[in-house]
């Protein structure tokens, strides 16, 4: 049996049944890495004696029975942005090229506290600023499906790491798109939470009032699984919720017959003709299952593009103003390209004469925006459309315009400026390439979200594809 | 275009960002910068009288914590990021002159 290949749920099973061991799991997934990831290149660092050392240590837990929880001596990846203190974490700029932190994000500590297994880091869009993972100071990372496209960004490192069996589970985060469209473009489950969800604490800061981390995985039941572990207040970030953790795995499995399900046409006309079509047949899947499908009209999601890029780069030129050199990593200098661009529009959008009229008019449709989703929520459970608007594009194409990110993440935006939680799963291929599905929930919805997609998931069985390397 | 954002105005820009923008890089963002603001200026057309502004989707206000001394890093830990200290300190360039 190849293990690399499993899912958390069935390594953790296996694990338990004392099928394998952690070590054996662990050797499987490194092999694996050793050989693909030369052409995949995924991961920005992989640290084989930490991981064998990890792996031995869980080995024991497991050994007395002391597993407690299903993440023990399971593989997982970390996007290069969530500070650890035994991997460098460079956020794929060169600014911190070679940063050591003194101190684990609080996703980081989480999981270690639950005993998995740390690979490695995944390589990113430097700053998390992009859709493609071109944008990374340090290499591009490839398509699993076809390594001639990109993976998506920015945690373009996490999904293709995922879906090409080189890690058992993975953690991105997203600012806008940046868990969804990368899972969609590699056909990955991507769950970016309820922003306050989860902490923000230890990851190199993007958007402050947008950055949410969440679950890379190969299916729903795993994406909720990882989000059962890292969910939850933190005294450590002031905006993260101190609302009850919910268990997200209860309700996978139950039917959703009767489950009121929102289509908005204007997102579907968003995409390219190959995706729409995936999307119509996808309701029926819905129908099929026995949901209310209902027309919504949300604002056109244009809108959303120029307010999510103002806040998000006065946010960045706010965030990136900390990075002197000083007291860590390296000087301003060592800024790349897409860096610099967004720190300069930030600025110009926060400088005086220019404030009302772009990032306080912005903030003032941010809450046109949160209104209406509060507005449909009251007649539909959830709302489903395209992640992205197109399958995985060739290298190279975020070259092509200063806002590629931004035009990209289209679907993504409206739902992340509201904070609200969303999930992509594949929902069929074209050329090839999988074509991705969101769901999109109320603040806090995320066990419906996940309810929602593991019963599409399990009617479609599109995870089970997986990419010839 | 609307919204020239000049070679000058990169310039200006750039210092209050304490960036180093080369003369060729300028250029360049003078164009990105110029065809990025032509696209989000479409917020312009929507009519935004009289709706507050939101900053923070959570809900959440004045949050604290308890005034309680924790562990915080050492002196060690503080300066293990850097190569360039001094007797304990961080180094800066001077910032006033004689």
């Amino acid at each position: 049996m190849d293990l690399y290949k499993l899912t958390i749920t069935q390594a953790s099973k296996g694990l338990k049944e004392k099928k394998f061991s952690s070590k054996e799991l662990t050797k499987s997934v490194l092999a694996r890495i050793k050989s693909i990831d030369k052409l995949v290149k995924a991961y920005v660092t992989v640290d084989e004696e930490n991981a064998l050392h990890k792996a031995n240590k869980a080995d024991k837990l497991l050994m007395k029975k002391r597993a407690d929880n299903p993440l023990v001596g399971i593989p997982f990846a970390l996007k290069d942005n969530i500070c650890t203190t035994d991997i460098r974490t460079t956020a794929s700029s060169n600014v911190l090229k070679d940063y050591l932190p003194i101190f684990n994000g609080t996703v980081a500590k989480k999981l270690k506290e639950k005993n998995i297994v740390l690979l490695g880091k995944t390589n990113m869009d430097a700053w998390a600023h992009g859709s493609s993972t071109e944008a990374s100071d340090f290499f591009t990372t490839r398509n699993p499906w076809n390594l001639g496209r990109l993976p998506g960004g920015s945690s373009g490192g996490s999904a293709a790491s995922i879906m090409s069996d080189m890690t058992i589970g993975s953690i991105g985060t997203e600012t806008a798109g940046s868990i969804r469209q990368p899972s969609a473009w590699c056909g990955a489950v991507g769950l970016k939470p309820t922003y306050g969800r989860v902490s923000r604490y230890g990851i190199v800061a993007m958007g402050s009032s947008l950055d949410s981390p969440g679950p890379i995985t190969k299916t729903v039941e795993d994406a909720a699984i990882v989000l059962n572990a890292i969910a939850g207040f933190d005294p450590y970030d002031a905006t993260s919720s101190p609302k009850k953790v919910e268990n997200y795995t209860k309700d996978i499995g139950k039917k959703i017959k009767g489950m009121k399900i929102g289509i908005a046409d204007m997102y579907i006309e968003s995409s390219q003709k190959n995706i729409q079509e995936k999307i119509y047949q996808a309701i029926e899947v819905f129908k099929k299952l026995g949901a209310k499908v209902k027309n919504v009209n949300l604002v056109d999601p244009q809108y959303a593009i120029s307010v999510y890029t103002i806040l998000q780069r006065a946010e960045v030129s706010a965030n990136l103003a900390r990075f002197d050199g000083i007291r860590y990593g390296y000087g301003r200098d060592k800024f790349g390209e897409e860096a610099k661009r967004r720190i300069m529009l930030g600025t110009y959008a926060l400088s005086t004469g220019y404030y009302d009229a772009l990032y306080l008019k912005a903030q003032q449709i941010r809450t046109m925006i949160v209104e209406d989703f509060e507005k449909v929520f009251k007649k539909v459970d959830v709302i489903i459309g395209p992640t992205a608007p197109c399958t995985a594009l060739p290298l190279g194409s975020s070259k092509t315009s200063p806002m590629f990110g931004e035009v990209q993440d289209i679907l993504a935006e409206p739902s992340t400026i509201s904070g609200l939680p969303g999930i992509s799963i594949p929902c069929g291929f074209s050329d090839g390439l999988p074509a991705g599905l969101q769901v999109i929930g109320p603040q806090f919805s995320e066990k419906k979200i996940i309810q929602v997609a593991h019963a599409f998931e399990q009617e479609t069985n599109y995870f089970k594809e997986k990419p010839k390397l | 275009m609307t919204n020239d954002i000049t070679i000058e105005k990169v310039k200006y820009i750039a210092k209050l960002a304490n960036l180093y923008i080369s003369d060729e890089e300028a250029k360049t963002l003078s164009k990105d910068l110029s065809d990025t603001l032509d696209f989000i200026n479409k917020i312009k057309l929507l009519n935004t009288k009289g709706l507050k502004p939101t900053s923070n989707v959570t809900g959440l206000e004045n949050v604290f914590r308890e005034d309680k001394v924790s562990s915080s890093l050492t002196q060690e830990q503080a300066l293990s990021g850097v190569s360039n200290h001094y007797k304990g300190y961080f180094k800066v360039k001077a910032v006033l002159e004689e």
